[in-house]
């Protein structure tokens, strides 16, 4: 059983509404006395990844379970599914839309950020089904 | 460096947080890509950006940052004042040009502190 559990409903059709979550999770793991590395590691992962739902897959759903020495992150879609993964992966590559590059993203840069700042990056998607990520920050004090 | 010394440095309207101009921040970041900023930066920055959308905040909001300056005179909009009120971020707002802008404070002493390994 977790310590803390959150979930959210992200929209899929406002740009400037995402992240909402993640700033709502910041303030949790802040008031529950995470440090701030460990908070901005958890939130700057979800961010990126609040985005992608955003921006591909038309919005989602976001569960977080925070424990004493680790925050579980998962991340489930219905979206248009990841046909290459290693691809998607690698940094630069990016599938977004130019009116997305003109918002600040969209430079290939989501995923890799995600595995940068997790200790653990499991992506699981299904062309034409979606897209589940599911992410794990350690706490390391 | 401090947030007031930044303001006149670039000779910069506040646009809210002045409550807040004692902050020091201790490196700068100037990029139109937040997925950079999200990369690379260090805490306690500020953040200077010729982009001018709520994500810029959200951003600044997930790398604790102190400061946004916004170049070539750009304003937001009510709503990202009010959501960077909120997070109790400092918004500047300069007419000096992005080159300028980091070549200024780079001159007075801030720093990158970002160097990619």
């Amino acid at each position: 059983m977790s310590l803390f559990e959150l979930h959210y409903d992200v929209p899929g059709d406002d740009f400037t509404r995402a992240g909402e979550a993640s700033g709502d999770v910041k303030a949790h793991l802040k008031k529950l006395g995470f440090d701030p590395s460990t908070v901005r590691n958890v939130v700057i992962a979800l961010y990126e990844a609040e985005i992608n739902m955003v921006i591909h897959a038309g919005g989602g759903e976001i569960a977080v379970s925070v424990d004493p020495d680790c925050i579980k992150m998962e991340l489930t879609d219905h979206g248009p599914g990841i046909p290459d993964i290693e691809l998607a992966m690698t940094e630069g590559y990016s599938t977004a839309p130019d009116n997305v590059r003109s918002l600040g993203f969209g430079a290939g840069m989501g995923l890799p950020n995600i595995k940068k700042y997790t200790d653990e990056m499991v992506i699981e998607s299904t062309v034409g089904v979606g897209t589940t990520m599911k992410l794990r920050v350690d706490v390391k004090e | 460096m401090k947030v007031s010394e930044i303001k006149d440095i670039l000779d910069a309207e506040i646009i809210c947080g002045e409550e807040y101009l004692d902050r020091e921040v201790f490196a700068a970041c100037g990029s139109d890509m937040m997925s950079d900023v999200l990369a690379y930066v260090k805490e306690q920055a500020v953040l200077l950006s010729g982009l001018v959308n709520p994500q810029v905040v959200r951003t600044a909001e997930m790398m604790d940052m102190q400061c946004i300056v916004f170049v070539r005179g750009k304003t937001p909009d009510e709503s990202i004042i009010d959501l960077a009120k909120d997070r109790e971020i400092v918004l500047l707002s300069t007419k000096q040009p992005m080159f300028a802008s980091c070549g200024m404070l780079y001159e007075k002493g801030l720093r990158g502190g970002a160097a990619i390994v």
